[in-house]
Formats: C-alpha cells, structure tokens, sequence
C-alpha cells in the first residue's frame, strides 16, 4: 500500500498513476451504486464500518457508479435521505482509509481525483483481480 | 465445509432467494454444512412471518424455516435492515408501540457484526444479489 504522501500526491494529479502494487486487508467491500436512488451504497458503507469496529482492516473499492459515492459537494436528497457523504466522512474515524477507485470508471464519466472529497488509489483491472485475491473476506454491493 | 449465505434479494421480487434456497439444499445433499443464513437488503423480506404466496408456488419463508428445524440452521436478519422495512420482531414491536409482529423464531433480529463474523468463521460465505 502506498503511504499518505502518495495519495495526496495523486488526489492533486488528475492524470495519476494507476497503483497495481498489493493491498492486503481483511475485508474488500466492493460498492457499485451512487448515493441516491437505492440503499445499496449506505448498506455497504455500514457493513464497512461494522467490520472496522470489530478490529479488521477494510478495503474500501469504488467501482462503477459506487466512484459517484466520493463526489465532492454532496447534500442530503430532496426526498429526505440522509445521503453517504455523511458516512465517507467518518471514515478516517474508523481506520479505513485504503480507498480504491476504478480508474475507468472515473475516467469514463468525465471525473478526476480531483473531483474526489478524499484521496484515494487509482486501480484497474489488475489491480481489480490482486484486490480480490488479497483479501480474507469479499462483500459486494 | 462449513458454509454460510448471505440472501439480499426480495423474496418473489428476484431470483435470489430461489436460488440461495436450492444452493442451501444442493450444499446440504453434497454433505457440507450450511450453519448461517444471514438477510439483508430486500433479503430481510424472507423472514416475513404473514408472507402467504399462492399455494402452486414455492414458500420461501417455510423453505428457510425447514433449513433450521431439519440441520439447525442459523437465520439471522440485519435489525436495522429488517426494523426499516417494517420486520419487527415481538420485543422490538412493543419497544416501538407496534400492535402487531412481523418476525419471528427461528428468524433472529441481529446487528452486522453477525454478518462480518460469518464472514470470517466459515469456510465460505455465499452472496445471492439481485
């Protein structure tokens, strides 16, 4: 994994390097849907959370939609819900702070680490498959 | 080996449940053990205790609640899941002034640390998503 210097580095760099090096956890939590419209990603999150109380080291890979999860400039939704941005805050609190993003999955809807409310690791499709082989425990939403 | 699912599709809504039903039999024919049954998501619906599909149809709730009585079987909904849809167990029905109850046993209201756990002390744990 690499360190923090790293990832600042790359949250300032839009074109960044795409890291493929190996990142070991516990648990991968794979999130594949936006904010709104479903409780797929707070399901997620909260599973995430959950699993880093209990002591394991989580993995957090943003993928598809799931990068829209890390759009800055979010707000609650119209309809009353309390949206994620509330919850990739508190991240830190809780130790997780391995954020992987598909790399063409941002790029694909025009988007950037910059666009980013945290820095995260650009991976792809390699990295994708070292993510899951890395990892004890797999959940996806 | 000892196996556990985790079920996030609504009963009749999606295939999920179906096939997490039969793969948990197929698992259990095969000679393994099928120890946990964790819902989340629409998953939770499963344990819906009124659930009253037509009679020409499979009854997923009863399929599940076989599993347990049959190869004692853990079932464990996802509270905050399950208390957001509205499956409110007796104990939670009164904390929340409910008249009535829509879950119960075998079906167990627990938190996600059951999942995470299940995660880590099984030999497997499969998901079945819409």
């Amino acid at each position: 994994m690499s360190g923090q210097e790293t990832h600042d580095l790359e949250a300032r760099d839009p074109d960044s390097v795409v890291d493929n090096s190996v990142t070991a956890g516990d648990l991968l939590v794979i999130l594949r849907h936006a904010p709104h419209g479903s409780s797929w990603l707070r399901e997620g999150l909260d599973t995430a959370l959950v699993a880093a109380a209990f002591g394991q080291r989580v993995t957090l890979l943003f993928a598809g939609e799931g990068v829209l999860a890390l759009l800055t400039g979010q707000t609650a939704g119209p309809l009353g819900q309390k949206g994620t941005h509330g919850v990739i805050d508190m991240l830190a609190m809780y130790d997780i702070d391995t954020l992987m993003v598909d790399g063409r999955a941002l790029k694909s809807r025009g988007l950037c680490t910059d666009d980013l409310m945290l820095p995260v690791t650009l991976v792809e499709a390699d990295g994708v498959v070292s993510l899951l082989q890395s990892h004890r425990l797999v959940l996806n939403f | 080996m000892r196996y556990a699912l985790l079920v996030q599709g609504g009963p009749y809504s999606s295939q999920a449940s179906h096939s997490a039903l039969r793969f948990a039999r197929a698992v259990i024919e095969r000679g393994h053990c099928l120890a946990t049954v964790f819902f989340y998501h629409d998953g939770v619906y499963n344990a819906a205790r009124l659930s009253a599909p037509p009679q020409d149809e499979p009854h997923l709730g009863d399929g599940w609640r076989l599993l347990h009585d049959e190869h004692g079987t853990e079932l464990l909904v996802c509270i905050a899941a399950g208390l957001r849809r509205g499956l409110l167990d007796q104990r939670e029905a009164a904390r929340h002034g409910k008249e009535g109850y829509s879950l119960e046993e075998p079906f167990e209201l627990t938190g996600l640390g059951q999942l995470v756990e299940a995660g880590f002390s099984h030999d497997r744990l499969i998901t079945f998503s819409p």
